[in-house]
């Protein structure tokens, strides 16, 4: 289970300042859906939780422990663009992961070992509904099943934190939809917290166990760069997704035909 | 024709046809200025007729040549086409591991991108005398001007390529583990050999440029040194046909290449239009 706390972060670029005294804890288990005016810093944030990037001040640590100074796969993303590899098939993108680990050298595994990787690939596309795809290229997917691969590459390295980077943005809202249900249905069967940014407060709000509002407490006419964004809203929900049971993918795609 | 429609959305019926219009009047313009001066002087060398340039032809790729016993036109091709092969397989060799040294690595990109920019200015014909000077005027000089040629490019064009690639793609694989090698074996390198193939189609121009140069200067065989040759006895039924020869090889390396590409690299194209 995982824990995540954050201490007094900062983020400055130069002279402007995009996070000033982030401090919160993150429960095991949860999924907290952060929202907030674009510009408010929740990207940033996110890309710190990754490790893309190093906070100006302040700590981030997981279970205790800081965590590492570049992106590893404890922690895993998604991205709303461009997190697929074009140039391999679907399963080569979810064996991939497996590739890295069990082969240093060449990136690359042969024979039984492959097969293996293979089966467990399977297992994980067949989760978030891709099995019949696994043959297919990234660019003969729709938008919505490159979010499903995109999330089953990370699955396979069982990460301990999913981050979602506006993941559903480009969409339309009856993939969006089954996409909502699907990341709950993860949420809920892994152990995993997740924790994603969103521009759509709506969506925040259905999906989160706590959601997070990033924005500016305080602001200075003449210098806007000057101070940082904050969380200004923590609210701790139960996700209506999960407490109506899951809505069926029918009504929601029926909804928007 | 519609009245009122714009130029630029009149497009023709036949493509083909309209492409080959101007070939040609070039034909027939070579044919008709050909004839009228052979009629005034059957000894006219400027424009030979195209059976004499058959004849030429026929002799200098099937007859022996009588000073050295081989056929002077393949001998020249091969000669061309193996200084040609060297390098481009060297200069391509080392544009990939440069490309994707300088393109990855910050400490790399920071170390030689600025020398690799510097390198690109300098008119590789311009160093042509130092590498007679260094190499003498053997095979090699010939290979390393191609090499000093078209490399800086093809250096500057894949760490481009490198530094192209989305952010998003160099989380995501750190994110499953990857170490930086495997990055670029797995990652990096499958994405870049399409573009190296559009380099090295954009490089085959220059390259055979360098090649007909050096080959001018000093050689003892080749196409360029050939042309070179008879020039001095005016001797076109030997010059166009080695001309057309050059434009059909660089005409067939090109659609070879762009085949290759299209065939083992779709996705890319098919990535981009999605």
């Amino acid at each position: 289970m995982t824990q995540i706390s954050v201490r007094n972060v900062w983020q400055e670029y130069g002279d402007k300042v995009v996070l000033e005294r982030v401090s919160f804890e993150l429960a095991p288990h949860t999924f907290c859906t952060v929202a907030g005016p674009s510009g408010c810093g929740k990207s940033t944030f996110l890309r710190l939780l990754l490790s893309q990037e190093t906070p100006t001040r302040g700590e981030i640590r997981i279970d205790g422990e800081p965590i590492a100074p570049e992106p590893m796969p404890d922690r895993g993303v998604v991205f709303q663009r461009y997190s697929v590899f074009p140039h391999l098939t679907v399963l080569g993108n979810v064996v991939l992961g497996l590739e890295f680990e069990g082969a240093p050298f060449t990136g690359r595994l042969f024979g039984a070992a492959r097969r293996r990787a293979e089966e467990e690939a399977s297992e994980v596309l067949e989760k978030v509904g891709l099995f019949a795809e696994r043959h297919s290229r990234p660019h003969e997917l729709s938008g919505g099943m490159r979010q499903r691969l995109s999330i089953a590459q990370t699955l396979i390295k069982r990460p301990r934190l999913l981050l979602l980077d506006e993941p559903f943005g480009a969409l339309d809202p009856g993939t969006r939809g089954a996409m909502h249900e699907l990341v709950t249905k993860l949420f809920e069967e892994g152990g995993m917290s997740v924790f994603m940014v969103t521009h759509d407060l709506q969506e925040a709000f259905k999906l989160g166990t706590r959601l997070l509002v990033f924005d500016k407490v305080r602001v200075d006419e003449q210098a806007p760069e000057r101070y940082g964004a904050n969380i200004t809203y923590d609210i701790p929900l139960d996700s209506p997704l999960r407490r109506h049971g899951y809505v069926g993918i029918e009504d929601t795609l029926q909804k928007t035909a | 024709m519609p009245h009122g429609v714009r130029w630029i959305n009149r497009k023709p019926r036949s493509a083909a046809l309209l492409a080959a219009i101007p070939l040609a009047l070039l034909l027939v313009a070579y044919l008709a200025g050909s004839s009228v001066r052979l009629a005034e002087n059957p000894n006219d060398k400027l424009m030979p007729a195209p059976s004499t340039i058959a004849e030429t032809w026929s002799r200098m790729a099937f007859e022996p040549d009588t000073r050295t016993g081989t056929r002077l036109f393949w001998e020249d091709t091969a000669a061309s086409l193996r200084r040609m092969g060297l390098g481009l397989g060297i200069a391509t060799t080392v544009a990939l591991g440069a490309g994707l040294f300088v393109g990855m690595l910050p400490y790399a990109r920071a170390t030689f991108s600025t020398l690799v920019a510097v390198l690109s200015m300098i008119p590789a014909l311009s160093i042509l005398p130092i590498l007679f000077i260094v190499f003498g005027v053997g095979e090699l000089a010939k290979v390393v001007l191609i090499v000093i040629g078209v490399l800086p490019f093809m250096v500057r064009d894949l760490t481009q390529r490198v530094v192209e690639l989305p952010l998003e793609q160099w989380v995501k694989a750190q994110t499953l583990g990857a170490s930086s090698w495997q990055l670029a074996v797995r990652v990096v390198l499958p994405q870049i050999l399409p573009r190296l193939i559009d380099a090295l189609r954009l490089s085959l121009g220059p390259a055979w440029l360098f090649l007909i140069s050096a080959e001018a200067i000093s050689a003892t065989s080749g196409l360029g040194y050939r042309i070179f040759l008879v020039r001095r006895y005016l001797a076109m039924d030997v010059i166009l046909p080695y001309v057309l020869w050059i434009t059909l090889l660089a005409f067939a390396f090109d659609l070879a290449l762009r085949l290759l590409r299209r065939r083992r690299y779709g996705w890319l194209d098919a990535e981009a239009a999605g």
